[in-house]
């Protein structure tokens, strides 16, 4: 076992399976030489050489046109998009193209397609660089997305989106990149996609959530002990297709939920979330399913993203409305 | 192999088409007096004097953002000539669609210091443009600000205006499709714009060479049925020569143009954790910083009379002093506000925002 950050869990599994599968290429904008802006493809190409880790032109869509292509002809690609702020730039490649593929050609092609990329806030960054848009690719059907918020689960998770047949989404919280390290096994493991995973038991209210506000999540559910409150923290990991098992079970456990996302509220995957307790769960409920989530602007200027971004005194917040209804 | 068709003649023909147009070589020498442009003394002392200024603010704005009083920022020096002498072409009311390292152009166009500084910190308040400053904030999607330049330029075409609309991106920029959009749009509907490419070799990591099989980059004019050409971008008399002809056919009815200039960022890509070490060499770092526009421009104004180190000495504390000025102002900015924000989001503000103004007041109010 080793120590490791996500990052380096991340670069980690490249790794792995660049060694295990002569199919899988790497490529995208700055990840050659340079080893990506956060440094995820460190050493890559230098090790597996430029026809299987390359830098591409500087274009999304292409990017996004080119892993379809290539997954045509038979490869895995892992293609990079530098900021997900920038799929904008390739969301027809993706939700309009590659999510689409396996059905509109009734089953005969497929796309083992793992679209690697860094999002979310909380580090001053300019415009469209910290954009949560996981909700725009969790309402695309045809795509799977996936949202680790630990070095180990990033390892498991990453190695079993790369071995999947369809599109992954793989959303890497730039946040959480080198926030702590954790034991992270160096030989291979994989973690399923579509489970969610328990980060704390307990028996008054279920927290759902993902992705850096799982951290939040689990700092409230601490502080809440303290006044007497026993809070379950359920991460989702995956949030297409969602661990609907998981969720409700713990649901039904405590009889009390609140959601938690970074991203805005509008349309959101926390609104969806709260649609499947309500049409799955509502009767054991002992109180209405509440979120917490950044208000319906685009994301804030920098200067304004520490009051903008939820933390975990909102999550307390909203919990203790929810507890004592 | 032995050609039947003939494909391959004539892309050999265009690409021997594009030679690199100087005017002052590195020496501070005119090489090219028939492209001359027609600038008065005053005019080439004013664009020195502007170089001069800008190499002062890129030196104290990346020391003022290690010291953590500026935010996102993106290093010019090197860049100057292509910079600031296209700009130096235009006219009040022609606009500018600037990328993220383009601050210095909307500068010289009118933009106050102080909301270049807020813009760097990230306040909203840097991103409101004073009314007759005809500029847009810097876009940071790579390529987007191409297409609207279309726009623009049809606009003031539809407006019966004789101005025109100039945008910048890098040679990483010209990979977007958004590139290919922009100048095709404005070719069809002849609108009068101007496409700058500041070939600075490099895309972040990415060498030019990986961007495309192309041989120049200003020869991709050629497929939007554009006139294109490529000039030395440390060069300051050629970008300008460049550019004033763009304009002046852009603003008879000719339609787009596009300009390559061949420079080099000296910094890092920004400074924002970028090592141009892992990517660039030494001796290619030098070998640029010989080509430097300030170095050539000086010694060719100082041989003409023109120029004096007391003269430059002024410029450079009237610049340390106005950017001293300028931060002060930025400093006392109000703190940016979620509510701010809030408000800002539409004309009027539906029911979820109203409720969201109410909690974050409350928030921010604590
Ligand atoms: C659509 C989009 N993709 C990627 C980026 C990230 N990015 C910022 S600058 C840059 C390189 C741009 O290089 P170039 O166009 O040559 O301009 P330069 O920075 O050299 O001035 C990249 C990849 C971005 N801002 N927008």
């Amino acid at each position: 076992m080793a120590q490791m950050t996500m990052i380096q869990a991340i670069t980690d599994a490249l790794r792995t399976e660049l060694k295990n599968d002569p199919n899988t290429l790497v490529f995208g904008e700055d990840v050659g030489v340079n080893g990506g802006v956060f440094r995820a493809t460190e050493g890559l190409q230098k090790e597996f050489g430029e026809e299987r880790v390359f830098d591409t032109p500087l274009a999304e869509s292409g990017i996004g046109g080119l892993s379809i292509g290539l997954a045509l002809q038979g490869f895995r690609p892992i293609p990079e998009i530098q900021f997900f702020g920038f799929v904008f730039e390739a969301m027809d490649s993706i939700a309009g193209q590659m999510s689409r593929m396996r059905y509109r050609s009734g089953g005969h092609y497929h796309m083992p397609i793992t679209v690697r990329s860094p999002f979310g806030g909380g580090v001053h960054t300019p415009e469209l660089h910290s954009d949560s848009l996981e909700g725009l690719m969790a309402q695309t059907p045809g795509l799977k997305v996936v949202v680790p918020s630990t070095p180990y689960d990033a390892k498991g998770l990453l190695l079993s989106a790369i071995r999947d047949n369809d599109p992954v989404i793989f959303l890497e919280h730039l946040k959480l990149y080198r926030a702590f390290r954790e034991e992270v096994p160096e030989e291979e493991y994989t973690i399923p996609l579509g489970k969610a995973d328990v980060k704390r038991e307990g028996s008054d209210l279920s927290i759902i959530t993902y992705g850096a506000m799982v951290h939040e999540s689990l700092k409230a559910a601490t502080e809440l002990e303290k006044e007497g409150y026993s809070v379950e923290v359920v991460d989702l990991r995956t949030i297409s297709p969602l661990d609907v098992e998981t969720i409700i079970a713990s649901v039904e456990k405590t009889g009390r939920a609140i959601v938690v996302q970074e991203a805005q509220k509008q349309a959101g995957v926390a609104a969806n979330v709260v649609a499947e307790i309500n049409e799955r769960a509502i009767l054991s409920l002992e109180a209405p399913v509440l979120r917490v989530t950044a208000p319906d602007t685009v994301y804030p200027f920098s200067q304004a993203e520490s009051v903008w971004l939820p933390n975990y005194k909102d999550v307390m917040e909203t919990a203790k409305k929810v507890l004592t209804f | 192999m032995a050609s039947k068709t003939d494909a391959r003649k004539a892309l050999e023909i265009v690409e021997e088409q594009f030679p690199t147009l100087q005017i002052l070589n590195e020496d501070g020498e005119i090489v090219n007096k028939a492209a001359m442009p027609a600038l008065t003394d005053e005019q080439l002392q004013e664009l020195m004097r502007r170089m001069v200024y800008t190499r002062i603010l890129d030196q104290r704005s990346i020391s003022l953002n290690r010291q953590g009083r500026l935010g996102f920022y993106a290093p010019t020096a090197g860049q100057e000539a292509s910079q600031l002498a296209s700009q130096f072409a235009l006219e009040k009311e022609d606009f500018i669609l600037p990328g993220y390292r383009d601050v210095p152009q909307l500068i010289w166009h009118g933009l106050p210091l102080y909301q270049a500084f807020l813009f760097s910190r990230g306040h909203f308040q840097g991103n409101q443009i004073p009314d007759g400053v005809n500029v847009l904030s810097p876009q940071i999607i790579i390529g987007a600000q191409y297409v609207q330049a279309a726009g623009v330029a049809l606009g003031m075409k539809k407006n019966g205006k004789k101005s025109v609309a100039i945008t910048y991106t890098g040679d990483g920029g010209t990979s977007q499709g958004d590139f290919y959009e922009g100048m095709n749009f404005a070719g069809a509907f002849k609108a009068p714009a101007i496409f700058v490419v500041q070939n600075n070799r490099f895309a972040i990591s990415t060498p030019v060479a990986k961007q495309s099989a192309a041989k120049t980059l200003a020869q991709k004019a050629v497929a939007a049925g554009i006139p294109g050409i490529q000039v030395d971008g440390m060069d300051p008399l050629a970008v300008y020569a460049a550019t004033h002809e763009a304009r002046e056919r852009a603003i008879n009815g000719e339609g787009p143009s596009l300009i390559e200039t061949l420079t080099y960022r000296y910094g890092p890509h920004t400074m924002s954790g970028d090592d141009p070490t892992r990517y660039r060499t030494a001796e290619l770092d030098n070998e640029w910083e010989k080509k430097d526009p300030l170095v050539r421009f000086r010694k060719f104004l100082e041989n003409k009379g023109l120029w004096s180190e007391a003269k430059e000495n002024e410029v450079i504390e009237q610049a340390k002093e106005e950017i001293k000025e300028a931060i002060k102002k930025a400093d006392a900015a109000p703190k940016q506000k979620v509510t701010d924000l809030i408000s800002i989001m539409f004309e009027e503000m539906p029911y979820n925002l109203k409720e969201q103004y109410e909690i974050y007041q409350a928030k921010e109010s604590k």
